[in-house]
């Protein structure tokens, strides 16, 4: 058991962390360069070979780790050297309960594309990230800085705010698929919903059979829309990158709460921000959009049709691929989406920052447990 | 010693230790703070091995994420020093800490001269979410709306004093 844990932390951590986190900066730079009508990164080169401007990523960790790492004059050293490691440590734990891919049965060894399967699931995320805020708080404050210290100031604000607000907007999803782990909502994912179901649970009509091809994946988005836009809008505040990057507000405090920070230090806190978009592709994808699962093409249905052909080994590794395959898919579209978004948007105002969140969010995400379990008592449970 | 043991052991003395940097760091209420997140932590761990998930993550969540979190908001918002707590209201605080102290010793002493019995196994389901909600709305739903309306009251006095200031 431990052997395995090993076997796919170091997995994650060298696939995630390691080689997806440097290629999405080069991502960002590429994105927000054709968005811009730019050309965008492409001088760095080897031998006059430059990948389309791959290189940069590369070039990047050179010139942060070659820099003086610099403690300002009168700054609290030991927090200054400690909180890139507090706020970068959490973005990556993160993944231990993010499911890759669902459950196989190899004859009697089973194989399952997760790290940890804790029963409070989404929790331990939550819990762990609470604690990416003393990264934050701790660098501006030990910096020396004002301007530092009203970053982190505005950083312990905007991410307790947005912390209620993340953990109310999924509970509709918790009440859905009646459970907080990860892996067990990805799995009731991987079905279809027939879109005329309700006439059958509300009034007893039955669906005719001409109509049952009207079916939809049974993503969590279909399930709670509101609670989809609500948990981005309240995580991607948490990731505090823009347009929610008050703490950092270049244009009002040069760069907030890193601004003392130089060379790999600074890269830390650089690195936990796009690891942090991974984790939270990762979360939006296997919450609302089935995770691991191929829409209209049920586990059951993958096995049944290729085992009948190649055998049932072969069938269960080759879905194993497909769903990791799928899933990684989803990521990319999710991490994606999150840039677009960063490069679309601009920065709020610090205020309304805080209105989105306490006048906005809070209520409708009440609203949105209300309805939902309102929906839930009159049309039925959906699984 | 078993794994649970030694874990049990490292967490406790990781909690003693830190509640003891937490009393001594009396120059520097930012780092006092951050031993308390240490304590907290600690102690959420121990939960964990007294198989209570829930209320680790809870304490996790709640105590070192979000309690801290704003105990330093404030001390960074006031930047106190040691020298400027007002001496005469200092009787309260140690009178009172000087009454948990003995409370918690003398149940410490009862305790420790008890002769428990060896704990079985916990039931299924044990500390996790549902059998935790279930308990809390049913057997202690009394005092479940009686805190949130202590939590209420509370909210409504803090609009008020602020609303106070503004007008």
């Amino acid at each position: 058991m431990p052997v395995e844990v090993l076997v796919k932390t170091i997995f994650i951590i060298a696939v995630v962390v390691g080689a997806l986190a440097p290629v999405i900066t080069w991502v960002e730079r590429k994105q927000s360069a054709v968005m811009q009508d730019r050309i965008g990164a492409n001088r760095a080169d080897v031998m006059g070979v430059t990948l389309l401007g791959l290189l940069h990523p590369a070039a990047d960790v050179l010139k942060l780790l070659s820099k003086e790492d610099v403690v300002p004059l009168g700054a609290n050293r030991f927090m200054h050297l400690i909180s890139p490691l507090i706020a970068a440590v959490p973005a990556i734990v993160g993944f231990a309960v993010i499911p890759f891919g669902g459950v196989y049965h190899f004859g009697d060894t089973t194989l399952s594309l997760v790290v940890a399967n804790p029963d409070w699931g989404l929790l331990y995320i939550f819990a762990i990230g609470s604690l990416a805020t003393y990264g934050t708080v701790l660098a501006g404050w030990s910096s020396n800085n004002n301007w530092s210290l009203l970053g982190s100031m505005r950083a312990s604000a905007q991410m307790i705010s947005y912390e209620v607000t993340m953990g109310l907007s999924v509970v509709g999803v918790f009440m859905v698929f009646h459970t907080l782990k990860l892996p067990d909502m990805a799995l009731a994912q991987d079905q279809t919903l027939r879109l005329l179901g309700f006439l059958e649970r509300l009034f007893g009509i039955p669906v005719p059979a001409w109509l049952d091809w009207l079916r939809l994946p049974a993503w969590g988005i279909f399930y709670q829309p509101l609670g989809f836009l609500m948990f981005l809008a309240a995580i991607m505040a948490e990731n505090k990158r823009p347009p929610f990057d008050t703490p950092e507000g270049e244009s009002e405090l040069i760069a907030g709460f890193h601004l003392e920070y130089s060379g790999m230090r600074f890269g830390l806190f650089y690195m936990s921000e796009f690891i942090e978009v991974v984790v939270i592709a990762g979360l939006v994808a296997t919450m609302f959009f089935g995770g691991w699962a191929i829409p209209y093409l049920s586990t059951g249905t993958i096995i049944a049709g290729i085992g009948s052909v190649f055998g049932t080994g072969f069938a269960t590794g080759l879905c194993m691929l497909l769903h990791f395959g799928c899933f990684m898919t989803k990521l990319v579209a999710m991490i994606w989406l999150q840039m677009s978004l960063r490069w679309t948007l601009p920065r709020f105002r610090y205020d309304q920052v805080m209105d989105l969140c306490w006048k906005i969010l809070l209520p409708l995400s009440l609203a949105n447990i209300f309805v939902t379990a309102f929906v839930m008592l009159i049309v039925g449970d959906p699984l | 010693m078993t794994t649970p043991q030694i874990l049990f052991y490292a967490f406790a003395a990781l909690a003693v230790a830190s509640a003891l940097g937490m009393l001594l760091n009396l120059r520097n209420a930012v780092a006092a703070a951050m031993s308390l997140v240490v304590t907290m932590v600690s102690l959420a761990g121990i939960y964990v091995l007294l198989e209570a998930h829930l209320v680790a993550a809870i304490q996790i969540m709640v105590y070192a994420g979000a309690i801290v979190v704003l105990f330093l908001f404030v001390v960074m918002l006031l930047n106190l020093r040691a020298d400027e707590f007002s001496p005469g209201r200092q009787w309260l605080t140690k009178g009172a800490a000087l009454l948990v102290v003995t409370a918690s010793g003398a149940h410490l002493v009862r305790l420790l001269s008890a002769d428990l019995p060896e704990p079985g196994p916990p039931p299924p389901g044990f500390g996790g979410y549902a059998q935790l909600g279930v308990s809390l709305f049913t057997d202690y739903v009394l005092l479940v709306e009686m805190a949130s309306l202590v939590l209420l009251a509370a909210i409504v006095g803090a609009v008020i004093l602020a609303k106070r200031k503004i007008d």
